[in-house]
């Protein structure tokens, strides 16, 4: 980036990109965490994740104030002005990034008889796709670059289809024994949870695409 | 110029004709000779070091932080450790290590893009010297060590040291002790199940029942015997990995004795060899003799049942005495080569047990080439045959 005349400034855009770093280092971790808790059974873990949630709320709250802040101080104009708002709008899905790991999280004293369910190890493989998507997402924030958030974008199929192949996986097992669709109807929700994860990571895939090249990605959804 | 140095010449001209009247007036020459090489020899001195001195102390003062950045910058570049200096919430520099490895992008930037993980974060956020083991930091599952070390109130360094690979040793020790004790389990069960048939039913089986079971228990009692020595081998083996052996060998000599040694009189007549005499190596004869049983050994088990094997040793290129080991197999599936060397790792299960075969001989053959410094190649094309190609560093030759 070129430097701008008015320093202080430029010290304000580096502050927010690194809340914006910081939040997707504590979301990517918080992914990571709940489904280790889902899968351990391990409820400290989950509850530790939940308890951490806090600080990212808190941190999108900093990421808000500034982001007006430089708006109402220095009122910036063109790419600068994008990198604001495009800061300000991922800030917020960050945020609900982390809310679907929380909820997640939460479920992990809902699952009984862990043992015996074959989802339970696609789960952890699918959040992992998701999880590297948060991962991807933010080096292509950090670096500008939109190649990388394209292949983001691209990822997300991935995810979609194994939500899809975990989804009949469960019916399945809710159809064949009744006993377990309490169970299966929450690790539903943990797969839909983590689908959106994936969702919400193409979003700021755009939002990073925008504002490094000022143009929305082709969608390729039909 | 300064002072010692203008007056150089004339002290040492001063210097001259004192020892010279001294010498004239009386003195012994060589003394006053001794004198004259005193004296000068220390003026000498005295007008070269404070010019070196000064030339240091006139630069330092008008050297700024800047410039201590760009030093440091120059200092870190080339190191292999990935490592940043960061100023208030900046990178200022990044070494070429750490750009590789965060990416071009982090110059200038909040030392929180680079590494993000809360763990680092909260490591950045204090005011102290710190560590934290980060995982997760570049690619899926690598684990990193952070220590971050305060200069003053401004400038902080970060390094980043990969632990990824030390995590993987890890789980490679405990692999190899799980799958060691796999291997130990399966023969003693068979003994103490035969063993247990032959003591609870005496009388009850007929003698031909009672010697099969018999022979049994001593087929899996020779297996896990052979199991327990080449375990002892290969640890021995890696144990002294680091230290070459330097004790000259007649290899050709040694391959020729080996190879019969592992034929035995019965498989003798399978084998061809086309050793090249005289060839010399450093190395461990036991070791050695080990190498070429196990290659031979191999060849005849999994080779063609009847077919030939070829042991030939001659120098290669490079000064190094090739032995190949050649069978008439089936071959190895080019998917199963590059893991052949690996401990209990088999193409075929079934018939590597059958034929009472440990999982570890590639294994021991692999550490003892390295050992002797040497390279091991398998080629291998299905349905023609596989060749073990051993390369060893030879001695020069000597004169007969």
């Amino acid at each position: 980036m070129m430097d701008h005349t008015v320093k202080a400034f430029d010290e304000d855009i580096t502050r927010l990109r690194g809340l914006i770093a910081e939040m997707g280092g504590l979301a990517e971790v918080a992914v990571h965490e709940a489904i280790d808790a889902m899968v351990r059974g391990d409820k400290k873990l989950g509850d530790e994740v939940v308890a951490r949630d806090k600080k990212l709320d808190a941190l999108e709250t900093e990421v808000d104030k500034l982001a007006v802040r430089i708006i109402a101080l220095r009122a910036p104009l063109a790419d600068d002005l994008r990198e604001v708002i495009a800061a300000l709008k991922i800030a917020g899905v960050v945020e609900r990034i982390g809310d679907y790991a929380k909820n997640i999280a939460k479920r992990v004293s809902r699952i009984e008889k862990r043992q015996h369910f074959e989802p339970l190890t696609l789960l952890p493989t699918m959040a992992e796709l998701a999880a590297e998507m948060v991962h991807d997402v933010l080096t292509a924030y950090a670096a500008r670059d939109p190649e990388l958030a394209l292949e983001v974008i691209a990822a997300d199929n991935k995810v979609d289809a194994f939500y899809d192949s975990i989804f009949r996986n469960l019916v399945s097992h809710m159809v064949e024994d009744p006993k377990t669709i309490s169970t299966a109807a929450q690790l539903l929700f943990v797969a839909k949870n983590i689908e959106r994860i994936g969702d919400h990571a193409t979003n700021v895939a755009e939002m990073v695409h925008f504002a490094a090249t000022g143009d929305y990605p082709p969608d390729d959804d039909s | 110029m300064n002072p010692a140095q203008i007056f150089f010449w004339p002290a040492i001209v001063l210097a001259a004709v004192t020892s010279a009247s001294l010498g004239f007036s009386g003195l012994a020459f060589p003394l006053a000779l001794l004198l004259f090489v005193i004296w000068s020899a220390s003026i000498w001195i005295l007008a070269r070091e404070p010019n070196d001195q000064r030339f240091l102390s006139d630069e330092e003062p008008a050297a700024s932080a800047v410039t201590i950045a760009e030093s440091m910058a120059a200092m870190i570049e080339h190191s292999g450790t990935p490592q940043l200096l960061t100023k208030g919430a900046r990178i200022t520099v990044a070494n070429k290590a750490a750009r590789s490895v965060l990416g071009n992008h982090i110059m200038g930037q909040d030392p929180r893009v680079a590494l993000r993980h809360p763990e680092a974060i909260s490591l950045m956020d204090s005011a102290e010297h710190g560590e934290a083991i980060v995982s997760g930091l570049v690619r899926r599952r690598d684990i990193w060590r952070l220590s971050r070390h305060v200069l003053d109130e401004d400038y902080a360094v970060i390094e980043l040291l990969n632990r990824t690979s030390e995590a993987d040793i890890d789980r490679a020790h405990t692999d190899f002790v799980a799958n060691a004790s796999h291997e130990l389990r399966t023969p003693l069960a068979s003994i103490i199940g035969y063993a247990e048939t032959l003591r609870e039913n005496p009388g009850e089986l007929d003698t031909e029942t009672a010697a099969k079971f018999l022979k049994t228990i001593h087929r899996e009692a020779r297996r896990l015997q052979s199991l327990v020595n080449d375990l002892m081998s290969l640890s021995r083996i890696e144990a002294e990995k680091h230290e070459q052996p330097a004790k000259p060998v007649d290899y050709s000599a040694l391959v020729e004795r080996a190879s019969r040694d592992a034929a035995g009189a019965d498989r003798t007549g399978r084998i061809i060899l086309d050793v090249v005499g005289g060839l010399r190596v450093a190395g461990d004869s036991q070791q050695l003799e080990q190498l070429v049983r196990n290659l031979v050994d191999n060849a005849l088990k999994y080779g063609a049942p009847e077919g030939q094997v070829s042991i030939s040793l001659d120098a290669g290129p490079n000064d190094n005495a090739r032995l190949t080991v050649s069978d008439e197999g089936e071959g190895i599936p080019p998917e199963h080569l590059p893991h052949l060397t690996r401990r209990f790792y088999r193409t075929d299960p079934g018939r590597s047990r059958a034929s009472g075969g440990t999982g570890l001989g590639l294994a021991i053959v692999k550490h003892i080439v390295e050992r002797h410094r040497g390279r091991l190649e398998i080629d291998s094309v299905l349905g023609k045959g596989t060749s073990v190609i051993a390369r060893i560093p030879m001695l020069a030759a000597e004169k007969e």
